[in-house]
């Protein structure tokens, strides 16, 4: 029977489809060059300025001049056409947009590879470049091919100090850094009601680690909880014995804190396993883990204590920034010694705020650990915000259940 | 300018190459496209930039993971690069080249080494090389329409007029 991809494109896996788009949405680094497309197709103007979104994230606030110009001119654009605009400290664009921007069986197109992350919310998420962004600028719509669906079956439930980014981590090893390209990877199985909204979208987050072109999960009781603090309303959605092409089980119990070591996502090791290695840096945040849990996890860890290592703490949005001030977990990571910076991306893309110098090792709870990404000639570990608090705690590579 | 059919030197890479490696997230922010060329591959192999002119580039598979910045598929096409063949691409990667009006054919033709002369045709849908001729994976016919405009910007263009 039909996959929830299917049911959401109404058409079979396989088919090119045509598609009016919900919402479509850019970064400053992205929506810069769709504007260079646009420019260069005529401005034609925007079909559907309600439907478009520009959220400042990847360098926020800018890095230098040419940056502020760019920035400037993008600005203006949004003005002009009175799209939707989230400028700096708003944060990144796929947190901003699970916050109350996206209802379950929307088509959600995003000018970033982790657009993908909105499939938490049970609707049709998946990434484009510049050039694609500019088309649906101007037309509205977009082509999309029907993917097939490889089924990730949950169950039983997580142990103490395990968490859904080790979950994530699991699968993208065990699929792959291409095990699922072209495809859309469905969570389900008996567990998947009881993974909170934060843990989808982190699990949803990397499925394009794994070169998948989105992951979702169905709306149930959960995305209706969620969706509810925003007043968005959310129909449920019922898996209809859905046929997939592969099926990957992960028992939650069976999982472990692992790391990605450099430089590849899919190559994972228990965090045990490389204890005791030295870090010059320890990064908290990202559209995978910057969301409030996570850093409310980081600082029960940290609480009391006093980091080892240079600990950069970035809030994935101006909301979850709020929440860690009004609950006292930003004081408890200060306190501890981190540094937060304004919501944002952060130094995960080497761009700003915190990129590594040569020779530098960083732990990072970001989704990618590719080669020179966060620094020239620097490698880093990627894993949950746990390992990543109990590590800055040692200065080192630390398995979080030794300090829980 | 879109050329579908042509030939050139081999450039091989190997597998899982990512956008990153491409061109690094340092020199994204302009507007100026010669930049990504001058820097293309440059934390890869330095010495590839001058050897991609008039080259097609030949990689292994996952072609392009990563990122979804267009610059990468718009270096290749600045730095002069043909057609980029691979046996998989990872898909956003692939519709940006495609956008920029660079030929991406998927492909597998292993043993293919550096130097050999590949020759491809996006019309015929096929590659030649060592005077084997494969058979690529056909576009869908609205990627083709795409591609055979030279790019998004020109598709665009046409279509808006019609």
């Amino acid at each position: 029977m039909v996959t929830l991809s299917e049911k959401i494109l109404g058409a079979q896996a396989g088919t090119y489809i045509d598609r009016i788009v919900d919402k479509a949405f850019c970064h400053d680094g992205t929506g810069i060059q769709a504007k260079i497309i646009y420019d260069a197709m005529g401005a034609p103007g925007i079909r559907k300025p309600d439907a478009i979104y520009i959220i400042y994230d990847h360098i926020a606030p800018a890095n230098n001049s040419q940056t502020a110009e760019l920035q400037a001119e993008l600005r203006t654009l949004a003005r002009i056409y009175q799209v939707r605009f989230w400028d700096i400290g708003s944060g990144i664009c796929h947190q901003v947009m699970a916050e109350g921007q996206v209802q379950p069986g929307e088509v959600v197109i995003g000018a970033d590879s982790h657009s993908c992350t909105l499939g938490a919310l049970g609707a049709f998420a998946t990434g484009v470049g510049a050039s694609d962004m500019a088309g649906i600028w101007v037309s509205g719509e977009t082509w999309l091919r029907v993917p097939d669906s490889i089924g990730i079956h949950l169950s039983g439930t997580l142990n103490t100090g395990v968490e859904w980014k080790d979950a994530a981590l699991s699968y993208v090893a065990g699929l792959g850094m291409d095990g699922a390209t072209y495809a859309a990877l469905e969570f389900t199985g008996e567990s998947a009601a009881s993974v909170p909204m934060e843990g989808r979208l982190t699990l949803c987050n990397m499925a394009v680690e794994a070169g998948a072109k989105t992951g979702l999960f169905y709306a149930d009781k959960e995305t209706e909880r969620y969706l509810a603090e925003f007043s968005v309303p959310c129909t449920v959605q019922e898996p209809d014995n859905p046929t997939y092409v592969q099926e990957y089980d992960i028992e939650l119990a069976d999982l472990e804190p692992v790391c990605a070591v450099p430089h590849r996502v899919d190559t994972i090791r228990p965090v045990s396993d490389l204890a005791g290695t030295h870090l010059d840096q320890v990064f908290i945040g990202t559209c995978t883990n910057g969301r409030f849990e996570d850093l409310a996890r980081a600082a029960r860890i940290l609480k009391g204590h006093r980091v080892q290592v240079r600990t950069i703490v970035v809030p994935a949005s101006e909301r979850d920034y709020l929440q860690a001030i009004t609950s006292g977990v930003a004081a408890d990571l200060v306190q501890a010694g981190c540094t937060i910076g304004p919501p944002g991306c952060g130094p995960c893309l080497g761009a700003h705020m915190g990129v590594l110098g040569e020779g530098e090792v960083a732990l990072s709870t970001a989704n990618r650990n590719f080669k020179n990404r966060m620094g020239v000639g620097a490698s880093y570990y990627l894993c949950s915000p746990a390992t990543a608090a109990a590590s800055a705690l040692h200065g080192e590579i630390t398995d979080p259940r030794e300090v829980i | 300018m879109t050329a579908l059919k042509g030939s050139g030197p081999a450039v091989c890479i190997g597998d899982d190459i990512d956008t990153d490696l491409i061109i690094a997230g340092r020199y994204l922010r302009t507007k100026d496209w010669k930049i990504w060329a001058e820097h293309i591959f440059e934390d890869l192999d330095p010495g590839l930039a001058g050897r991609l002119p008039g080259a097609v580039l030949v990689a292994g598979k996952n072609m392009g993971c990563g990122s979804s910045r267009e610059q990468a598929a718009r270096a290749l096409q600045v730095a002069g690069v043909r057609a980029v063949i691979a046996p998989s691409f990872a898909r956003i990667f692939f519709r940006n080249c495609i956008n920029v009006g660079l030929p991406a054919l998927e492909c597998d033709i292993t043993g293919c080494t550096d130097g050999m002369i590949i020759s491809f045709d996006c019309i015929g849908g096929w590659v030649e090389v060592d005077g084997k001729r494969h058979i690529f994976r056909p576009l869908s016919p609205r990627m083709q329409e795409i591609l055979e405009s030279g790019g998004m910007i020109e598709y665009w263009k046409r279509r808006l007029l019609r």
